[in-house]
């Protein structure tokens, strides 16, 4: 889960890194009302969670509150990058003497935290790592020892004198952020050094991990304040994995790597999908009635391609719920299914004879599909 | 032969008497996996079906002379039941559970770091020898006994594969589902040693997916260490490229760990990359040919 800019300065806070004064508006007069506290200069930012936002207009620096009102009216009303914007922060501006960069996430191979300090910052901090990898240092954290105060003196050891200090302190808050709130990354680009010797955080990408958020009560308790789409909320209510695409053909499968190969198949078979759409392990007769009104739901499906190879997942099981689905929905369009692994002849029994001309059945993944392509192109 | 489990395998499920424990304990028994033991915190004395229960798996490994551990508890106690397994002394913990934080396992990775301990998973079917032993939730119907190793990150998509060899005759040595978490134990590389070193391997399908680098850096592996030969299939050429937040995560990597780029590597590699399941397929029906008996 991605926190927004301004819940993961929240959090930061809460943990004692140094920030630039701040506020939350929702509406032009608050923001108004924030700058005017702050002094009218004032740096407004829309909160959204997609990249490119200095350059694509979604931070404006303003001289008073006047234009901090219109420039969060702007925002607000405009949204970012397709997005609708609910929220900017609006934050005091800094004297910034120079631009760091520091983050603390997981590193799969090494299977460990890693802790980055770069003396360049603010910027495209990939362009920086391909090109000058030397003002990048790196220390891999045991997750048993925590963050020592000798790598701290290392990874700041390249930085300004005048930043070290300020910098050392904030890494291992930064790593107390990551323990706490279960975060796989912690990153703030740029972390600035102000000309009065402070060293704040300007900027605040947080991910906490899904898998932590049981634990996480308070974290997960944030996900209320994401615009959700209902078609997706009614997905994430009965545990399906649903992403929706541009295409034409509409996917329900088992298993993350089948729901993708599928995705592929239909690819190949010159379509495009729908859907990503993933059942999980174990499905029921009501999770995939539920699969089907979700995907369905989607205007633009002209075909439905269900590939099922039951490990856990039970073949009988997947042919109830489709009939289930299309007494719950009445479907118009056809629904080609394939069937195979754990109780798969059942399975195909008891659709053969409910005798529906909307369902297909289909051999193999790749006759499958096939069909969908076809019947999605009118041509089936 | 077979790689990691096999009629040696002594196995002790960790959570044996909840309802997915009792039911693969007795699914992987009555395939003919040697189940000598059941774990669960104060059920010990109990039986099921005949499987002893223990309180620990100390006490469980010094009764029955466990030497693996099949961890199918909850993702809130699950890190806890691999160190209790590893304390034990099991060889090899494989452990089903999903859903498991990636601070706990990142711990589990350091404490296992160089003590001897194999760990298959988290959030993995497990791991099959045909015809020998079944040691986790692989539908047993599909598989056949041969000479085909099989690694893989997916779970379904395992089966789709195994079904195809099957399908065409070529049997299996073992078949392992590593598990797609982040942190997980066992990797590709491993799994491609010990197919290596396995005598009853002729030749390997390694199936990978998008996401972190582990493919690319099985390639070069393949390369530079393998004599038999290898065929991949990497899915998600047509995911939806993932919405990513932060930049640390590629500067790392420096991998941009799309489908493309795996495959890439895996044909700088002199990897044979199979497009779909019916040519992963057709490759390994070509490698068994070609490959030594």
């Amino acid at each position: 889960m991605d926190l927004y800019e301004h819940q993961g300065k929240d959090l930061f806070a809460a943990h004692g890194i140094p920030l630039a004064e701040r506020g939350v508006a929702e509406t032009p007069s608050e923001a108004r009302a924030i700058a005017e506290r702050l002094g009218g200069k004032v740096a407004v930012k829309a909160q959204v969670q997609v990249g490119g936002r200095g350059k694509g207009g979604g931070v404006v620096l303003t001289r008073s509150t006047e234009e901090a009102e219109s420039a969060a009216a702007r925002i607000l009303g405009e949204g970012f990058g397709g997005t609708p914007v609910t929220r900017v922060l609006v934050e005091r501006l800094a004297d910034i003497a120079d631009q760091l960069y520091a983050a603390i996430t997981l590193d799969r191979t090494k299977k460990c935290y890693v802790a980055m300090v770069s003396a360049k910052g603010g910027i495209d901090i990939e362009e920086i790592a391909r090109e000058e990898p030397q003002a990048i240092r790196r220390s891999a954290i045991d997750p048993m020892l925590g963050m020592r105060g000798f790598q701290a003196r290392f990874l700041v050891g390249h930085l300004p004198g005048a930043a070290r200090e300020g910098t050392e302190k904030i890494l291992s808050k930064m790593y107390e952020v990551l323990t706490a709130a279960d975060a796989t990354l912690v990153e703030i680009n740029p972390l600035a050094l102000l000309v009065d010797g402070k060293v704040v955080a300007l900027d605040a990408k947080v991910t906490i991990d899904d898998n932590a958020l049981g634990r996480q009560a308070a974290l997960a308790g944030l996900r209320s304040s994401f615009p959700v789409d209902p078609t997706q909320a009614r997905a994430n209510e009965a545990g399906l994995q649903y992403v929706k695409l541009d295409g034409e053909v509409g996917i329900i499968g088992n298993g993350a790597g089948l729901v993708m190969s599928t995705l592929d198949a239909v690819s190949q078979a010159g379509g495009r999908s729908a859907n990503f759409l993933d059942l999980g392990g174990g499905a029921s007769a009501d999770s995939m009635a539920t699969s089907l009104e979700v995907v369905l739901s989607d205007p633009g499906v002209r075909a439905v391609l269900v590939n099922i190879f039951g490990g856990i997942t039970r073949g009988e099981l997947v042919a109830a719920g489709i009939l289930e689905a299309l007494r719950r929905v009445d479907p118009k369009v056809p629904i080609v299914v394939r069937l195979d692994g754990t109780n798969a002849a059942e399975g195909r029994r008891i659709l053969q004879e409910e005798g529906d001309r909307r369902i297909v059945p289909a051999a193999t993944m790749l006759e499958g599909a096939e069909r969908a392509v076809a019947l999605a192109s009118g041509a089936g | 032969m077979a790689i990691l489990v096999d009629e040696r395998t002594r196995l002790m499920v960790q959570g044996i008497t909840g309802k997915e424990g009792s039911f693969h304990a007795l699914r992987n028994r009555a395939y003919g996996t040697n189940v000598v033991a059941g774990v669960t915190p104060g059920k010990g004395g109990q039986s099921i079906e005949g499987i002893p229960v223990f309180d620990t798996a100390a006490e469980a490994v010094q009764a029955t002379q466990a030497n693996a551990s099949l961890v199918l508890v909850p993702a809130r106690f699950a890190a806890e039941a691999i160190y209790e397994a590893a304390g034990a002394g099991a060889e090899l913990i494989v452990c089903i559970t999903e859903g498991i934080p990636v601070l706990d396992m990142a711990r589990v990775a350091s404490y296992l770091d160089g003590r001897g301990h194999v760990l298959i998973g988290p959030n993995c079917p497990g791991i099959i020898s045909p015809g020998k032993a079944n040691v986790g939730i692989i539908p047993t119907e599909i598989c056949m006994p041969g000479a085909a190793g099989l690694v893989s990150r997916s779970g379904t998509l395992t089966y789709q594969i195994v079904h195809e060899l099957t399908g065409r005759g070529i049997g299996q040595s073992t078949c392992v589902g590593m598990g797609g978490d982040p942190i997980h134990g066992l990797g590709f590389l491993e799994a491609l040693a010990g197919f290596e070193a396995d005598p009853e391997t002729r030749a390997v399908v390694l199936i990978g997916e998008i996401g972190g680098s582990d493919e690319e850096a099985a390639a070069q592996y393949i390369a530079e260490s393998m004599t038999k030969p290898v065929v991949a299939y990497v899915a998600g050429f047509s995911a939806p490229p993932g919405k990513r937040m932060g930049h640390a995560g590629a500067i790392i990597t420096g991998s941009s760990g799309t489908a493309q780029a795996k495959a890439k590597a895996f044909e700088a590699a002199g990897v044979r990359v199979g497009r779909n399941s019916v040519e992963v397929g057709d490759l390994m029906q070509d490698a068994m040919r070609g490959a030594k008996p």
